[in-house]
């Protein structure tokens, strides 16, 4: 047998030929994706049958929808018996959903351009990396643009007040150098000697620039849920830093009344925390101070946010290595300034993600509203419209444009956070 | 009621946890549209959603009435209606005592075998089979002792009598409403808790399993999820303790929980704002700081013992 000759060899490369039709495109992910055990066939076919039938279920009612019709009674007779929905409670009441029932409707646009601003205001805070700083000084200025936009009035309210700020800060500044305590001290006291002062004269400049005063009872629907939302949000982040501050600090007593004040208020539920502000919160108050409702579910719900904020942040301090503290003061910071400088900026960027969880959580249960009688968007739905002889029985309709709206606004939060976790990750992973 | 949404908030919330991360791509995409869903929205919206199902959609008792009728009840025992959901409620007759002392005896033979299996299993190496015998253990003696007994416990179906249902055990559509909403609310921030927690452990321990020959299942429950449930017992409390908060919103249903009775009747009746809220906060700081405890040692007990 001769090694030398064998029976066949190759002497031609094969040309490459493609892979199996099972192997590729759409079949192959298929069978990775949905069919890649019997298990898993099962699974697929029983949750592609629950989905087929929702959409059965559901495709009918919203394309049969009536968009245009003054009644639901109206709307049943046009539908002649077919499944349908009647957005036509959406068209005809838009208004009432977002604004409440009793904003005067010539005044829409003052709203609508205080939301336009909010993003225009907000967006170098949350796209800083990206947009000048400049732009900063809008967002400073906008609490006092959309108070004077919404509630109306002369514009010397919201100006004096900004005045006041300004003079709190500039004392601020100045004091600094002495001691810290002192400067906030101090700040406070001179915008409080500058309210004071605007306050007389104020008065008299009642007709300036003044825009059709809006009680806050009058305000409604979606806008007060956006308002409570923003307000108590970024109102509660200076009180939750403090609070975690005051949580940590080695003085015993701010400690304590710090943890005190945290765990009674994370203990309770909101909705106790609004009865405290519908009928409680008057006992406090000197006699004959008269809030309205919203002022005071406003404090309430700032203070049930810090504490939970104060917690988060309270996260992001602990998380924080001993070894910045030490480094801290070894450069001879005093406390203020190690936190300003050193400590705050990493334990804030830390606690970012749980900052907006609790941001989210908190503008969903805005609605709670609702229940002592502020007629928000759960209450609109619930009291004028529902209770209206046009629209008694429409309930998917408005129930799911609520749920709707709540999901487009905490999805987006929810993405943009996700976003700048992403940004902010100098780790590499 | 909060016992109830918590229990069910659990099940929900780790079997949409794991599915979430299922190699099976629709049941991943369904799962992640459940859980944004019921994230994104308020619960209020849910439990009002729920009501109305409860309360607008299902038929009213006359409904189940004469030939005819256009409704009918599930297996003949469960009625649902827009007054509430009637089921079939036990009746306990003489011995029927017995039966359920012997079903506790029960539940306690079928943790000894288990314990007893897996001592077999570390000492030995023989592997008893676990599952059926555990549930022969359970259901067998108490069946045979039911009908040694004749039968004691009885089942008083509901049934149509005037205007409504009689007999049987009543609940409240508002009752399911709440319970529901909130199970599936808090069962949707459970799964991601749950997820988190999976995707904490890291891979090397699955292809671990895998490279000693264990089954997807086994890997599951005798790998991950011991490691996992590290990562998720506290924001499991955190969730548990809000949906205890949250059940507060029985109020808005017209369910008469401790909120309906302290903070509306008696409020409204006495006029005394202060100490009626006072210890309704006083009421749920107790139970919100009772769970925390519970679950806090729990917690303990589980942590990797350190040194």
């Amino acid at each position: 047998m001769s090694r030398n000759t064998p029976a066949f060899v190759r002497s031609r490369m094969l040309p490459e030929s493609p892979p199996p039709v099972a192997d590729t495109g759409a079949i192959r992910w298929l069978r990775e994706n949905l069919f890649s055990s019997v298990g898993n066939t099962i699974l697929t076919l029983v949750s592609a049958y629950v989905v087929v039938r929702i959409l059965f279920w559901a495709a009918p009612w919203f394309f049969n929808g009536i968009w245009d019709s003054p009644s639901l009674s109206a709307c049943r007779e046009m539908l002649d018996g077919r499944t349908g929905a009647c957005f036509a409670v959406l068209t005809e009441r838009w208004n009432q959903l977002l604004y409440g029932f009793k904003y005067p409707s010539e005044l829409y646009w003052r709203p609508t351009l205080a939301f336009v601003l909010l993003f225009v205001a907000i967006a170098p805070v949350l796209f800083i990396k990206y947009l000048p700083r400049q732009m900063l000084v809008f967002t400073g200025l906008y609490p006092f643009i959309a108070y004077w936009l919404i509630w109306g009035g002369s514009v010397t309210v919201p100006v004096f007040a900004l005045v006041g700020v300004l003079a709190g800060a500039v004392v601020y500044r100045r004091v600094l150098t002495v001691s810290a305590g002192v400067a906030v001290l101090a700040g406070i006291i001179a915008a409080m000697v500058v309210w004071w002062a605007a306050g007389r004269v104020t008065a008299s400049m009642e007709g300036v620039f003044a825009l059709e005063p809006v009680a806050s009872r009058d305000m409604g629907g979606f806008m007060i849920n956006l308002m409570l939302g923003v307000i108590c949000v970024s109102l509660s982040l200076p009180f939750g830093i403090l609070l975690a501050l005051g949580r940590r600090s080695s003085m015993p007593i701010i400690k304590w009344i710090c943890v005190m004040f945290i765990e009674f208020i994370r203990g309770v539920p909101l909705i106790t925390l609004l009865f405290v502000a519908n009928v409680v919160l008057a006992y406090f108050l000197p006699p004959g101070t008269n809030f309205d409702l919203i002022l005071r579910v406003i404090i309430m719900i700032t203070m049930f946010a810090s504490a939970y904020i104060a917690e988060v942040i309270r996260g992001g301090l602990a998380a924080l290595p001993r070894g910045q503290y030490e480094a801290a003061d070894s450069l001879g910071l005093d406390y203020a300034q190690a936190m300003q400088f050193v400590i705050l900026p990493q334990a804030l960027k830390i606690s970012i993600p749980g900052i907006v969880n609790v941001a989210v959580g908190l503008f969903k249960d805005t609605t709670l509203v609702s229940i002592i009688s502020i007629f928000d968007i759960v209450g609109m739905i619930r009291g004028p419209i529902l209770a209206s002889t046009e629209w008694n029985g429409v309930y998917w309709e408005l129930y799911g444009f609520a749920a709707l709206l709540f999901f487009i606004t905490c999805y987006g939060i929810s993405q943009y956070s996700q976003w700048l976790e992403r940004q902010l990750q100098t780790d590499h992973r | 009621m909060a016992g109830l949404g918590c229990l069910t908030a659990t099940v929900l919330g780790v079997i949409a946890g794991v599915l979430r991360l299922s190699p099976n791509w629709l049941v991943r995409k369904l799962m992640a549209g459940y859980v944004e869903a019921f994230r994104n929205v308020p619960v209020l919206i849910w439990i009002l959603i729920i009501f109305t199902v409860m309360t607008a959609v299902m038929p009213a008792p006359s409904a189940f009435r004469g030939d005819n009728a256009t409704s009918s009840m599930l297996l003949g025992a469960v009625a649902f209606t827009n007054r509430g959901v009637y089921v079939p409620s036990p009746v306990w007759g003489p011995g029927s005592m017995v039966v359920v002392l012997t079903f506790l005896a029960s539940i306690a033979g079928m943790f000894y075998y288990r314990h007893y299996a897996t001592r077999l299993l570390y000492d030995t190496g023989r592997l008893l089979p676990m599952g059926w015998p555990s549930l022969v253990i359970l259901f067998v003696p108490s069946l045979i002792i039911f009908f040694v007994m004749g039968q004691p416990i009885t089942l008083d179906y509901p049934s149509l009598q005037g205007f409504n249902f009689a007999g049987g055990l009543h609940i409240r559509g508002s009752l399911i409403a709440l319970w529901f909403a909130l199970a599936i609310y808090t069962g949707a921030f459970i799964a991601e808790n749950v997820r988190a927690g999976i995707q904490a452990v890291s891979k090397g321990q699955t292809e671990a399993a895998a490279a000693l020959g264990m089954r997807p299942n086994r890997i599951m429950n005798l790998v991950i999820l011991p490691q996992a449930l590290r990562v998720i017992i506290p924001p499991l409390i955190s969730q548990y303790l809000n949906l205890t908060k949250n059940s507060s919103l029985a109020i808005a249903v017209g369910y008469m929980d401790v909120t309906g009775t302290l903070g509306g009747i008696t409020l409204n009746q006495t006029g005394r704002a202060i100490e009626c809220v006072l210890l309704l906060m006083l009421f749920y700081l107790a139970i919100s700081l009772g769970i925390s405890a519970v679950m806090n040692l729990y917690n303990n007990s589980i942590k990797l013992k350190e040194r």
